[in-house]
């Protein structure tokens, strides 16, 4: 057994180093002043400079950001509403379809969603004007649609896993269901709903492919700038802008972990 | 609820619940493929948009159906797509069997730690998840390529006297896939290995099996589900893999994701690129259904 768990444990740690060394290097390298890879060329913060002087990475930053928090917000709000309808709505017309197109986006290839999408918009600018141009909206279309389906999946594992007698208990009173769900439901998925969004918002954040697809001219979203700059080769600004991408999700895990303990105490 | 009133408030809350998510999938997600399989039978022009009428209402009812199947045909004929559907299974085979081979020993260790200590480790598997997908892949760039880390320290060592081509080659195309597509193997398996029943496991080696034995026996049969699991959502995606071959890969790993983008943008040949997703769908139609019948007994078992 010892010696079994020896192995056990040889591949995880080699399991971790693989998953973050890349990571660690990242950041190491963005304080290198050479442009070098091989070479150490001293600290320096340059690259740090040169990132927030280019106003083609702060502008598809901004654009990114907004398309993130609108899609997240609704794919939140759509896949609360579809958990729902798998738990709570008993059973309703094309039920099963419902459950398989749900699912589906999850592991749908990025390259047929966008290509999909993409002729979707053009056949409806052609049947019925919208969308006129390709950009911010197509993006946050396309991202909402494959985005809800994590939230389904996180909302309606906590609907089918949570205490349902409270439910039931405000319908005997003579609660109307929306009030039910308003007043009792809501408060008690609030937590995997807001995983749900931090979800999506990641998700829109790094989707370079289908944006790809279904952006116009000139709306370049973030991912789509950093590929066209890293296809080249490996530069230094994109490792000072991975760097604090990866401090403010560290940051982010860091305060909800935190607020996690914080609850689990105030509840016990 | 039966005893109750549904007033016409209800019934519109629960109108609301079912059909605007639905609706929503119906138009952006069901109506889109019809599209792609549609375009999939046009011919391309050079045109806004780049493809032909599939059906022309101007002639007689028996005319007016203009598709053809030369994409299709063309498809056939040409072997780069072949050659790329092939290598996509190939790559994404061999990929979701190391993620198995070194996601397998790391669930099973974190399933079998404590609470504590299990939480931490989870959470440790999903933090790279949540860093850009896209900088992460781009970090193997400056490991591998040939003035990389890697080269630099062997030869430094002395092992190598030239650096060794790693970067745009197939074995670097499978590190990046491995390395973006574990979390997903673990996950599946860790969830159904935790609940796996540790006495069975004791009570087998009490009557004298092997560890080795237990496993093969007893541990490996019970974790099926999240093996099959695991491997589907590592080789669905990476079928269609479209940024990691184009970062790492090199001109022999060409995948079907990176041909019908190409297809798409480079030659602008959208019905080539419809008939290319269409089959990619066909080829993948079976694992994605084996995948949502896991989803949905998984749930009513729950």
């Amino acid at each position: 057994m010892k010696r079994q768990s020896t192995a056990l444990l040889s591949m995880l740690c080699f399991g971790f180093a693989f998953l973050y060394i890349p990571i660690f290097l990242l950041i190491a390298y963005s304080f290198n002043d050479s442009r070098l890879i091989s070479v150490w060329g001293g600290f320096s913060t340059r690259w740090y400079s040169a990132l927030f002087a280019n106003e083609q990475i702060i502008d598809a930053a901004l654009l990114s950001l907004q398309v993130a928090v609108v899609s997240a917000t609704v794919a939140t709000i759509f896949g609360t509403l579809a958990g729902l309808a798998l738990t709570r709505m008993g059973k309703f017309r094309g039920r099963l379809f419902f459950t398989g197109i749900v699912a589906a986006p999850l592991v749908m290839p990025e390259v047929i969603t966008g290509l999909s999408l993409l002729l979707l918009f053009v056949s409806l600018q052609e049947l019925i004007g919208w969308p006129a141009t390709r950009g911010v909206t197509t993006i946050t279309i396309a991202h909402i649609t494959f985005s809800m389906a994590y939230v389904t999946v996180i909302v309606q594992s906590r609907m089918l896993s949570m205490d349902r007698s409270l439910e039931e208990a405000g319908m005997d009173l003579g609660g109307r269901p929306f009030q039910v769900f308003l007043d009792i439901t809501l408060p008690i998925i609030s937590p995997a709903m807001i995983s749900g969004w931090l979800l999506a918002f990641t998700i829109s954040l790094d989707d370079l492919v289908i944006a790809s697809f279904v952006s116009g001219a000139g709306s370049n979203t973030l991912p789509m700038v950093i590929f066209s700059k890293v296809k080249l080769g490996v530069t230094p600004d994109i490792n000072a802008l991975a760097t604090l991408i990866i401090l403010a999700v560290s940051i982010g895990v860091a305060v909800a972990g935190w607020i996690m303990l914080r609850q689990n105490r105030s509840l016990s | 609820m039966a005893t109750k009133q549904q007033t016409f408030g209800d019934l519109l809350w629960r109108r609301i619940v079912i059909w605007v998510p639905y609706t929503w999938l119906l138009l952006f997600f069901l109506v889109p493929f019809a599209i792609v399989f549609k375009i999939s039978f046009s011919d391309p022009i050079v045109a806004q948009p780049p493809f032909t009428a599939l059906f022309d209402h101007t002639q007689n009812l028996l005319n007016r159906f203009q598709g053809t199947l030369n994409n299709y045909l063309f498809l056939l004929d040409d072997n780069l797509y072949w050659v790329s559907y092939l290598r996509s299974i190939k790559i994404a085979s061999i990929s979701t069997v190391l993620c198995l081979l070194l996601g397998y020993p790391m669930a099973y260790y974190i399933a079998q730690s404590p609470p504590t200590r299990r939480n931490i480790l989870l959470m440790l598997i999903i933090l790279p998840f949540w860093t850009s997908f896209l900088l992460r892949v781009y970090a193997w760039m400056g490991i591998l390529s040939t003035n990389g880390i890697i080269n630099s320290a062997l030869l430094w060592i002395g092992i190598i006297d030239e650096p060794l081509q790693m970067l745009y080659t197939n074995f670097a195309v499978y590190i990046g896939i491995v390395y973006t597509y574990l979390p997903f193997m673990i996950l599946p398996l860790y969830a159904n290995l935790e609940r796996l029943d540790l006495d069975l496991h004791d009570a087998a080696a009490d009557l004298g099996a092997k560890p080795l034995q237990v496993f093969w026996d007893i541990i490996l049969p019970i974790s099926l589900p999240g093996i099959v699991a695991g491997s589907l959502l590592v080789f669905i995606p990476a079928m269609g893999e479209f940024v990691i071959p184009s970062l790492l890969g090199g001109l022999d790993s060409l995948m079907i994701g990176r041909t019908l983008y190409d297809e798409f943008f480079v030659n602008r040949d959208w019905p080539l690129a419809s008939a290319v997703a269409t089959i990619l769908l066909l080829i993948l139609v079976l694992p994605i259904m084996l995948f949502q019948r896991m989803q949905v007994s998984g749930r009513s078992s729950d």
